[in-house]
């Protein structure tokens, strides 16, 4: 309620109180949240969010029905991604496919090879940004199926998970990358040459 | 300097940017030479020997105008047009106005242009701003840097909507159209790519401040607050991060912490006083000042309000700093202190001794520039250079500071202290603390140290570690 009050008080202190207050008044009418004053835009649809709402969290949600296996996205690799990530993905010279399996362990040798299975924290990662950004010559082409499909090939192939594990959205929240306590956070300053 | 590097220590893609790299910042400075083989009075000449052929073609036919340059057609770099030069503009009319069609460009006689680092593909590149003839504190809009992942979407802003939806009251799509009845603001703030100098941690790489500095850019933003249109659709209990998304081919996306939303962010549809460029968000981006370049998500077409970060590629797989323990830093989102000397810089030769201005950038991410201090003898005694105004914050500042050059060999360094009493760290000290992520590049991200560029008894500028 004393949120509401202070807007009103703003409202009226702006000087364009007539109008505003007219859309408060019809929003109260609606029942629940009043929305702020200036009443501009669209309310989004349902349909309108789920059309590109296509994120996927490391906790698993946002991750769609459907499932895929290593057989399947082995068929998938070869077809939609070897050209770039090279037939064993170990990323392609002149491409700019970046190497997908290799280096675990590397990070803290001195010679850190950055890779999925080396170094990215989280499986939703890879599932998100296939689905987004992949294959680079028709992101966003590939089904549901294909994605679960390819990210098991990937994550069979750096031998984070069997060979025989399906991939659908409980199982792919369930992997634990190798370097999932790998980060840390920022604490910048980290040099003191204050005056 | 390839055979230097231990290629077997690089990941595949610094390798094949190493490869390229210095090649071609080879044949860009060629290029530049080629005028007249002296970097720093190129365009200058270039003028003087273009006037004398105007003048010649005229004479000889005895025409003044369009028809004596039939023999000499002038060439028009990047973002200018060849109109036909005069040999004496005060002897005949100029060219009637509108020609331009109501648009104008710069002279065919500045040729200055962003460089593009040699990635595998132009569609995942970036490209830097020429500082070294930077004036002021703007940067052309054409010159801005750029950083791109997937090419530049060429959107019809008709078609372009926002969608604010997830731990909101109210879900959301506005127009573009619709942002801009919000009440705007204008700001002038610069953008610097969080891999600004990444080629320098190590040992001097690139030999021009346009490749070791062009990665940051300032430019006068307008748009919409992102906390009005957060107060318009309700922010619900709970919520801590917000995921910004882009309409290009990447779908590049970034988690930006709430708190930075509600502070200073803003939605911003313009730049230097139109449209924003294709290159920078047409027809919107996030604008998040102070924090690393590739949060500031171009082409936005949707924010999701959530409790957790999402952990996309760009803020897990990449932009991420590797510490020599194998640990990475995440979230490094503030631009910290910074400055560089643009003038005189890498590859430059100074005609003689005698006076020179010394001038240059400092900016922060975290608020205003508060000195600028130059050394001429390598960091040994240092003096306070004159902040040209205005001093904004989270802005480039110009630095100026006159300077006598004896002729004899200097170092010339600058460094920087922000409003916070941070003051701008050498080159050693950060990697003391930050170790080289056992890259041979090093720790690739947040390169913030103080610049050194040598001058030499011949005149010679060139890029130099010195600490």
């Amino acid at each position: 309620m004393s949120i509401i009050s202070k807007r009103i008080a703003k409202v009226v202190k702006c000087g364009a109180a007539f109008g505003l207050a007219v859309g408060l008044g019809a929003a109260y009418a609606q029942g629940g949240y009043d929305g702020g004053p200036y009443n501009i835009g669209k309310l989004a649809t349902e349909a309108d969010i789920a059309r590109v709402n296509i994120d996927v969290m490391p906790d698993g949600r946002g991750l769609p029905p459907g499932s895929g296996d290593y057989a399947t996205g082995k068929q998938v690799y070869a077809a939609k991604c070897a050209a770039c990530h090279g037939d064993r993905l170990q990323g392609g010279k002149g491409t700019g496919g970046a190497a997908l399996i290799g280096g675990r362990g590397s990070l803290a040798s001195g010679k850190p090879k950055k890779t999925v299975e080396s170094y990215w924290p989280y499986a939703s990662t890879l599932f998100d940004y296939v689905r987004r950004a992949m294959p680079f010559n028709a992101p966003g082409s590939l089904s549901s199926d294909e994605i679960y499909a390819v990210s098991a090939y990937i994550l069979g192939e750096g031998k984070i998970i069997g060979k025989d594990e399906v991939m659908n959205a409980a199982s792919l929240a369930r992997v634990k990358m190798p370097n999932r306590h790998g980060f840390v956070s920022d604490p910048r300053p980290d040099v003191f040459n204050y005056d | 300097m390839e055979q230097e590097i231990d290629l077997d220590r690089l990941d595949e893609t610094a390798r094949r940017m190493v490869e390229a790299l210095a090649p071609a910042e080879e044949r860009m400075l060629k290029e530049a030479r080629g005028v007249d083989g002296n970097y720093m009075l190129r365009v200058t000449r270039r003028q003087v020997i273009r006037g004398a052929a105007a003048i010649g073609g005229a004479a000889a036919t005895g025409l003044v105008g369009g028809a004596a340059q039939a023999d000499e057609k002038p060439k028009a770099p990047p973002g200018s047009v060849a109109y036909p030069v005069q040999g004496d503009p005060t002897k005949e009319q100029g060219r009637p106005a509108f020609q331009d069609g109501g648009y104008g460009t710069r002279s065919q006689f500045e040729n200055e242009v962003r460089w593009r680092y040699p990635t595998a593909t132009r569609l995942s590149t970036w490209t830097m701003t020429p500082l070294e003839k930077s004036q002021g504190i703007v940067t052309p809009s054409g010159l801005h840097f750029e950083r791109h992942h997937g090419g530049i979407p060429n959107i019809d802003p008709a078609t372009h909507e926002l969608l604010i939806h997830g731990m909101v009251e109210k879900p959301m799509k506005l127009s573009i159209e619709d942002l801009k009845r919000y009440p705007p603001v204008s700001r002038f703030h610069f953008i610097e790519c969080s891999g600004n100098t990444l080629t320098e941690w190590r040992k001097p790489t690139l030999k021009t401040v346009q490749g070791t500095h062009g990665l940051t850019s300032t430019s006068e933003w307008t748009g919409v607050p992102l906390s009005t249109v957060l107060s318009e659709v309700g922010v619900k209990q709970g919520a801590a991060w917000v995921l910004a998304e882009g309409r290009d081919a990447a779908v590049l996306t970034r988690s930006i912490p709430l708190a930075k939303c509600w502070k200073d962010a803003i939605l911003a549809y313009a730049q230097n006083g139109e449209a924003l460029r294709p290159e920078q968000g047409y027809p919107l981006r996030l604008l998040l000042p102070g924090f690393e370049g590739n949060t500031n998500v171009k082409w936005l077409r949707r924010l999701e309000v959530s409790d957790k970060p999402f952990m996309t590629h760009e803020e897990t797989s990449k932009y991420t700093d590797l510490l020599s323990n194998g640990k990475a830093r995440q979230f490094s989102f503030v631009m910290e202190a910074k400055s560089v000397i643009t003038f005189p810089s890498g590859e430059m030769q100074l005609p003689g001794p005698g006076f020179y201005e010394i001038t240059g950038l400092a900016w922060s991410g975290r608020g205003r520039v508060k000195r600028v201090e130059i050394s001429t003898d390598g960091g040994k005694s240092w003096s306070l250079a004159s902040l040209q105004e205005p001093v904004l914050p989270v802005c480039h500042t110009r630095f100026r500071f006159p300077w006598r050059w004896d002729g004899k060999a200097a170092i010339l360094q600058s460094r920087c202290q922000d409003e916070t009493g941070y003051v701008q760290p050498t080159i050693k000290q950060l990697i003391a603390v930050r170790g080289l992520g056992g890259g041979k590049f090093g720790s690739v991200y947040h390169l913030n140290g103080i610049q050194s560029w040598a001058i030499a008894n011949d005149g010679s500028v060139k890029n130099v570690h010195y600490f």
